[in-house]
């Protein structure tokens, strides 16, 4: 059954109150294939029933993990691959340089969804940088949705997530299989820690960054909820600090204290 | 970018090159290992190889190891696309001298990455 217009009304507003998310008209079909799984498995028999008991009980938790429902967890290992060749071939080398003294390097993952961003930046390190043994390399991962960091903090993929985008000489060095699931090494998780945060809210106390990955979050944003997101994150990251954002996203005309700066095809932005 | 798909199932290299055409990646077909040798002997000259594990008379990967062992064909990325899952396999496919690996099932999505990857280009 097609969604009703005062129900697609009605998540267009939970999602913009909860999460800052613009959901423009057109996106129907989307509210109704990631909401009729939720539907379905709290025992509804339709969006509309899901809906109808959200309206009567605001505040029974539903809310919350309708929004989750309602986040784009689209990801891949080494997505778009460009970033992760210049994380290796600029960006990691100039925090080395940056950070001789402490030996300690801090890497947030933004919107980390279920961690192949943050699993492909370890591996970057791990294979291109054996000097950093010995560092303390901590890639935080957070999350609006509290199933995805589940995922995340498991470390567990399927055939088809490993399949896109890693390399088989990769997989086989730094997952191991459990029937049909792979699982990342140890080693791996061990650099990641898992927070749920909301980037459109109050962020808690954060590290100085060195590095951020923030790729293909910010699209989905209205452009007060963009300006304030760069504005903080240049508060959480270190003088020279490095930002990757998605290809379709820029700070241009957002917040100018970025520092655009072009590497190769791609551009990353610097901290003031 | 020419492929060559070696499996013996017929609906699979239906599949597989029905998706490389969509990428504009012309493809030849050998349904097991010794059609494939005659076809590389015979002048044929694709710069990848799509190769199945388990099929009759010669395995993918006594292919592979083939293909490897003759000079005339160093320049042919191979990947396995196969059902065969294990971290086992993967790893003596990489060993014998295979370039890229495939579980299958993929999507048409997931095999054009994988070219990519393959051939460090974009199709």
């Amino acid at each position: 059954m097609a969604l009703a217009v005062d129900d697609f009304a009605f998540v267009q507003a939970l999602v913009r109150r909860k999460a800052a998310i613009v959901l423009d008209p057109g996106k129907e079909y989307l509210v109704e294939s990631r909401l009729l799984p939720l539907a379905r498995s709290e025992g509804f028999a339709s969006i509309a029933g899901l809906l109808d008991d959200l309206r009567k009980n605001p505040h029974n938790g539903l809310n919350r993990r309708v929004v989750q429902a309602m986040t784009t967890n689209e990801t891949a290992f080494f997505r778009d691959g460009h970033p992760f060749e210049i994380l290796r071939t600029t960006v990691i080398p100039e925090v080395m340089e940056h950070k001789r003294s402490t030996r300690r390097i801090d890497i947030w993952s933004a919107a980390c969804s279920s961690g192949q961003e943050a699993v492909s930046i370890g591996m970057t390190l791990k294979e291109h940088f054996p000097q950093l043994v010995g560092w303390t390399v901590r890639i935080l991962c957070t999350d609006l949705s509290t199933d995805m960091l589940a995922r995340c903090r498991a470390g567990r993929y399927s055939q088809l997530e490993v399949n896109r985008g890693l390399p088989a000489s990769l997989l086989v060095k730094h997952f191991r299989n459990e029937g049909i699931e792979w699982v990342a090494s140890s080693d791996l998780r061990r650099m990641m820690e898992c927070k749920e945060l909301n980037l459109a809210e109050a962020w808690p106390v954060l590290p100085r960054f060195d590095v951020v990955f923030m790729r293909n979050v910010m699209i989905y944003f209205d452009v007060e909820t963009k300006r304030s997101i760069l504005r903080r994150l240049r508060s959480v990251m270190r003088p020279g600090g490095w930002l990757f954002l998605g290809g379709a996203e820029t700070t241009l005309n957002l917040d100018d204290a970025w520092q655009r700066t072009p590497v190769g095809r791609s551009v990353v932005y610097r901290s003031p | 970018m020419r492929a060559l798909i070696v499996d013996d199932s017929r609906a699979m290299r239906l599949v597989i090159r029905r998706i490389l055409g969509e990428l504009g990646v012309p493809a030849e077909e050998a349904a097991d290992g010794a059609q494939a040798l005659d076809l590389l002997g015979g002048g044929v000259t694709p710069d990848v190889a799509l190769v199945d594990w388990n099929m009759p008379g010669m395995t993918g990967v006594e292919l592979v190891q083939a293909v490897r062992a003759d000079p005339r064909f160093a320049g042919l990325r191979i990947m396995m696309v196969t059902s065969e899952t294990g971290a086992d396999r993967i790893q003596e496919a990489l060993a014998c001298g295979a370039d890229e690996y495939l579980m299958k099932p993929f999507t048409p999505d997931v095999l054009r990455e994988k070219l990519n990857l393959l051939t460090n280009s974009e199709v």
